[in-house]
């Protein structure tokens, strides 16, 4: 009960840190509809409504790992900054539970993002976003968000060592939009390429906002979030202990 | 001779002290990584939307890619020095201004052109665009021209950032206009008629047609009212940006708010 109350609180006091942060909520926000017009000039000439619908989708939940990744990357590096890092590894909560609520908080910013980017379509581009099962977006959406979260969390453990996460974070947004079929479809990626975005969380919350709102089939998809969301959870707790057991002994928390 | 000085070696330690991302830490992800996989997301969304040709996003990305540099490198002219509480004592100093601005501008030229020269390169190799080898040199000609262009862009942005405390927002912004607006992605033809108008007086948006000319078999010769053109818009952006450089340098003298924002 404690954890979840942790982790309630932590994710509401950096949802709102992040909020006033313009790097972090303003331009997570603007940054995807750049790409997102791009998108939907380039589907338009297609001339194929689906395209444009397809593309819609995927440029809305690209804002999703645009919010988590650079923000989640370099999570640890700004506790650093702000001079906190030690205090909260030294807390007696288990430092994975500070570290979750950070993941789950930039995801969350995503959801600015998604709405931002539909309106977008839809105002500019007159796409149509059809909501064929509602009830199932409605547990697809935050399945993402939360599997996305967790994968941030994993991140922002993944680099605790690296002074310059925020750069590796960064990095990590092309990649993830084209290997997990927001905008390409899988089957257009060279051949090894697929089983690498089958791992990801992102590529099934994409594929259950799609199946949701085209009408298909999401809840093979959903399942698939929470399953890589705990598992991504998992593994980000043991490498929490091997991170700080080794910072610990090394005395290389600060980075100094 | 003291001009020359500040130009030459003040530009450079200026440069190695501010432009953080000279690290391999930060290079090697950000000016050589990323730009490869913005070549590769537009290149795939291409092929899914069933449009161009990969050598036009391979060609278009690459000397877009050089805003990452060119703006983020100039802006922190202004906003590293502001940073590291040196601004104060660069302006109180009395090097002659255009020395000092321009000299900085130099080393941020050359990374950006180095960078857009790089993906361009490992743009070609990874999606196998045939790029005629007798197109390199020109091709080298028009990317240091689109540099330039940018880093003139980039002196009004480091202007900015004397008043705007969020200079990594701003450049960010810019960076992603200019990927909307400069026919990297989309077609000029398939813009509608008011942002044609702006592409037009936007650093990249004739260096890039003129790249994809010569990429095509075009000479050198065929692309130099183009080339003149970028160079034009570069000269024009780098004398505004210098104006507003020393205007909001008197203003903040004047109203005491240098270290303000």
């Amino acid at each position: 009960m404690n954890a979840l109350r942790l982790i309630g609180v932590g994710w509401l006091f950096q949802f709102k840190q992040l909020s006033r942060s313009a790097f972090d909520s303003f331009l997570a926000v603007l940054w995807p509809l750049f790409f997102a017009t791009i998108a939907f000039f380039m589907f338009r000439q297609g001339g194929d409504p689906d395209s444009l619908i397809y593309a819609g989708l995927g440029a809305a939940v690209m804002g999703i790992w645009t919010a988590t990744s650079v923000a989640a990357g370099s999570a640890l590096q700004r506790e650093r900054w702000y001079g906190t890092l030690e205090i909260l590894v030294a807390a007696p909560a288990h430092f994975s539970l500070i570290l979750i609520p950070i993941g789950l908080a930039t995801a969350s910013i995503g959801v600015y993002c998604m709405v931002t980017t539909l309106l977008w379509g839809r105002v500019l581009f007159g796409i149509d976003f059809p909501v064929e099962e509602p009830l199932a977006l409605a547990v697809a959406i935050p399945a993402t968000l939360l599997s996305i979260g967790a994968l941030g969390f994993l991140i922002a453990v993944a680099f605790a060592r690296y002074r310059y996460s925020w750069a590796l974070g960064s990095m990590m947004e092309y990649p993830i939009w084209l290997i997990c079929g927001f905008l390409v479809p899988l089957t257009l990626l060279p051949d090894w390429v697929p089983p690498i975005s089958w791992s990801l969380a992102p590529t099934w919350g994409m594929n259950a906002i799609r199946e949701a709102s085209t009408g298909g089939t999401p809840l093979p998809d959903i399942a698939m979030c929470f399953a890589l969301g705990a598992a991504y959870v998992t593994i980000g707790v043991l490498l929490t202990n091997s991170v700080l057991r080794a910072a610990r002994a090394n005395a290389s928390l600060s980075l100094t | 001779m003291t001009s020359l000085r500040i130009f030459a070696v003040g530009g450079l330690i200026s440069f190695r002290a501010l432009f953080h991302w000279l690290a391999p830490s930060i290079y090697i992800p950000s000016l050589v990584v990323a730009p490869l996989f913005q070549i590769l997301l537009f290149a795939y969304i291409g092929r899914s939307a069933g449009l161009a040709s990969d050598e036009f996003y391979v060609v278009g990305n690459a000397i877009q890619y050089a805003a990452i540099p060119c703006l983020f490198a100039m802006t922190n002219i202004v906003g590293g020095e502001k940073f590291q509480q040196t601004l104060g004592a660069i302006l109180v100093s009395p090097a002659p201004r255009l020395p000092l601005f321009f000299g900085r501008a130099v080393p941020v030229v050359v990374n950006g052109a180095f960078v857009a020269a790089f993906a361009l390169l490992a743009g070609t190799i990874v999606l196998g665009v045939d790029i005629p080898a007798s197109a390199i040199p020109s091709l080298a000609v028009v990317i240091l021209v689109a540099a330039f262009s940018c880093t003139g862009l980039g002196l009004i942005t480091a202007a900015l950032a004397l008043r705007v405390r969020e200079t990594a927002v701003l450049t960010n912004i810019l960076f992603g206009f200019l990927l909307i607006f400069t026919g990297a992605n989309i077609p000029l033809d398939d813009l509608p008629g008011w942002m044609q108008n702006v592409s037009d007086v936007l650093p990249f948006t004739h260096a890039i047609a003129a790249a994809r000319e010569l990429a095509d078999g075009a000479s050198l010769t065929s692309v130099l009212d183009l080339i003149g053109e970028e160079l034009l818009i570069g000269l024009v952006y780098a004398v505004l940006g210098y104006s507003l450089l020393r205007f909001f340098e008197i203003q903040g003298r004047r109203h005491a708010t240098l270290d303000r924002s």
